[in-house]
């Protein structure tokens, strides 16, 4: 019993250095006072002399700006295109090419990223020759080919959830004298809004950190951030790359406790709410 | 329109398929302005495909459906002045109560202090006003039960159906909320439509009563029609329970009814009222348990002559509190059931089990069914 509890400890505790242990080294070196990023400069450590370095970079600014732009622009798009898909196919279950749709939709999360981008590289090209549109290759291919992928997760969330929807609820708003579109954007939209949210969410981190896709996709001029940090890491790690990481860890990781606390909230009174029904249960 | 027996509701041929199935099997039916009309039935019957076509969800694949005179073929749902009280309620549950009881009176862009007003009234109606601001997963289901009838009868619909109303209810608060229901019906003179498969709720809530089996109407008629004169085994079978025995019609029918030889029963049938009947037919008779007498005596009036009476010996006694049930074997081997209400203290005492009875029944009992 007692050796059990001990294995079930040992094993979070390594589970835990085994994913944590990488980020807290980087948040630790980004404080490091020394050019070498493996070596510590006990004597002058901790310093935020790389964040100061780091504001003052252009590339980097240019390039998170750029990557904050397509990522909202790719998410919002795909967050549109993905529902009416997701739509579709909940909905409709016999029309002409339901299957290829729903193929079409799901391949990019199953296909190889090498082969998405080399393809949407290569229509790219053929449109300019054709019809001389995207004007070569920078930011709008980028957020197209993002579109394209972010698309397909959305699809699969709204899917998912539309799947366990209860129609009786649009009946039931139609019989009170709703027309279809003041169904959808009154009882439809508001009860898929958290699938919905969750699909952006997903999408905008999927952009936000794609990087085989968007090489093949981006042109001169147009280096999203982690184009530019993978650059930076081929040519020997430099502190002030930890110190953006570390901002973005810090980003990440306060956004995820906000969200868990919210959570809680409404689980909680959620579960308060149903008591106090029960009780009233005569 | 001013006669109040004319047709409110008139279906003719109505027929419902899904691919090779047919749901609904040409059902003609007409509904008075008014009434509680229960379409009652077993699961797949038809009875809710026809309360969805009649909401507009679902299209006829045949027949024709008028409303008030109107023909519903090409009306949309939103355009039908029906409202439907859905078997899960559908209550929006991102909506609080008062929201959703004023989503139907928005849609008809009415002004905001009328809305206010005609929420207040029928949340009052449904004894429901103290809970405007709540949201339905802050309601019991009894409570939510009365917000879907107000969001229901809001928009004063002419014509209101009713998916299952009271199924989601345990049993004490169905009878409550089934009276409560004639009430609101009675006060607001809306005609219902009443979908169940609930027998008890169709005969307490229903003026007259469909009988819908494998897609058809079987039988309409009042309540009490429905269960003494039941036009069919099936309907016999499925409103109460019944003893049915299969018997041969003997010639001779004098003033006092037909007679039947039954082999199972192991005694002559005489049954008062019944159709002209032809002699030698195969026909099945129909007795309710609680129309059956059970004593240790021969009964008096049957004299020793075998009509009417017959001896078995009781296998089992359930004791049910209001009443008990004997489970009376005949000489053939075949099961009687029989009903009793215990109107005495310890009256359920009286027989034992393995005890040899009688059996006897009032000439008018017998329900005579050629089909």
């Amino acid at each position: 019993m007692r050796s059990r509890r001990l294995f079930a400890r040992g094993a979070l505790i390594l589970g835990l250095v085994f994913l944590y242990a990488p980020i807290v080294s980087l948040i630790v070196f980004s404080f490091n006072n020394s050019r070498l990023v493996t070596v510590w400069d006990s004597v002058h450590s901790p310093t935020l002399k790389w964040y100061g370095t780091l504001v003052h970079n252009g590339q980097i600014l240019d390039a998170a700006w750029l990557s904050i732009r397509i990522a909202l622009t790719a998410a919002s798009c795909s967050v549109v295109l993905g529902t009416l898909a997701g739509f579709a196919l909940a909905r409709f279950s016999q029309f002409r090419g339901r299957l290829l749709l729903a193929g079409m939709t799901t391949a990019p999360i199953v296909m190889p990223e090498v082969i998405t981008g080399l393809s949407l590289l290569l229509l790219f090209v053929a449109l300019e020759q054709l019809i001389g549109w995207p004007r070569g290759l920078g930011a709008v291919t980028i957020a197209l080919a993002h579109i394209t992928f972010c698309m397909a997760y959305v699809t699969v969330v709204v899917q998912s959830r539309l799947t366990g929807f209860d129609e009786s609820l649009e009946e039931a708003a139609m019989d009170l004298g709703a027309r279809p579109a003041t169904v959808f954007l009154r009882v439809t939209l508001p009860l898929i809004l958290p699938a919905i949210a969750s699909g952006w969410l997903l999408a905008f981190t999927l952009s936000w950190d794609d990087l085989v896709i968007t090489q093949f996709v981006a042109g001169p001029g147009s280096s999203t951030l982690p184009m530019v940090i993978f650059s930076k890491v081929r040519f020997g790690v430099t502190p002030d790359v930890n110190a953006l990481a570390t901002i973005l860890v810090l980003i990440v990781a306060t956004g995820i406790v906000l969200s868990t606390i919210w959570m809680r909230y409404q689980q909680r009174r959620r579960e308060r709410d149903e008591q106090l029904a029960a009780a009233a249960n005569l | 329109m001013s006669d109040p027996n004319s047709a409110y509701v008139s279906l003719s041929g109505v027929t419902k398929r899904f691919g090779d199935f047919t749901a609904v099997d040409s059902v003609s039916l007409d509904i008075r302005r008014g009434e509680i009309f229960c379409l009652l039935g077993g699961s797949g019957s038809g009875k809710t495909t026809l309360l969805r076509m009649l909401a507009g969800f679902d299209t006829p694949s045949a027949g024709t459906i008028r409303i008030d005179g109107a023909d519903m073929s090409a009306i949309p749902p939103y355009e039908r002045p029906v409202n439907m009280m859905f078997q899960s309620y559908a209550l929006f549950p991102h909506m609080s109560v008062e929201k959703n009881v004023a989503f139907g009176l928005e849609q008809e862009g009415e002004r905001r202090e009328q809305i206010r007003r005609k929420v207040g009234e029928i949340l009052e109606l449904v004894k429901m006003s103290g809970f405007g601001t709540r949201k339905p997963h802050q309601l019991s289901g009894g409570q939510r039960q009365r917000v879907a009838l107000a969001r229901a009868l809001v928009k004063r619909p002419k014509l209101l159906l009713l998916d299952e109303p009271l199924a989601a209810l345990d049993r004490k608060l169905r009878e409550h909320t089934q009276f409560e229901l004639l009430n609101i019906q009675q006060r607001l003179g809306v005609t219902f439509i009443v979908v169940t498969h609930d027998q008890e709720e169709a005969m307490t809530l229903g003026t007259r009563l469909g009988v819908m089996n494998h897609g058809r109407i079987v039988q309409v008629g009042s309540p009490a029609d429905i269960y003494e004169s039941p036009a069919t085994r099936f309907v016999a079978d499925f409103i109460g329970s019944v003893n049915m025995f299969e018997g041969q019609v003997r010639g001779g029918t004098d003033g006092a009814g037909a007679y039947i030889e039954s082999a199972e029963l192991g005694c002559t049938l005489r049954a008062e009222r019944c159709e002209r009947l032809t002699a030698g037919a195969t026909v099945w008779t129909a007795i309710r348990p609680e129309r059956i007498n059970i004593g240790r005596q021969p009964p008096a009036q049957s004299g020793g002559s075998a009509e009417n009476a017959v001896r078995g010996t009781v296998r089992e006694i359930a004791y049910m509190g209001d009443m008990s049930i004997y489970l009376v074997q005949l000489a053939s081997g075949r099961m009687l059931r029989v009903t009793l209400p215990n109107i005495t203290r310890g009256a359920e005492r009286a027989l034992a089990r393995g005890e040899s009875v009688w059996l006897s029944w009032h000439g008018s009992s017998p329900v005579v069914l050629t089909e």
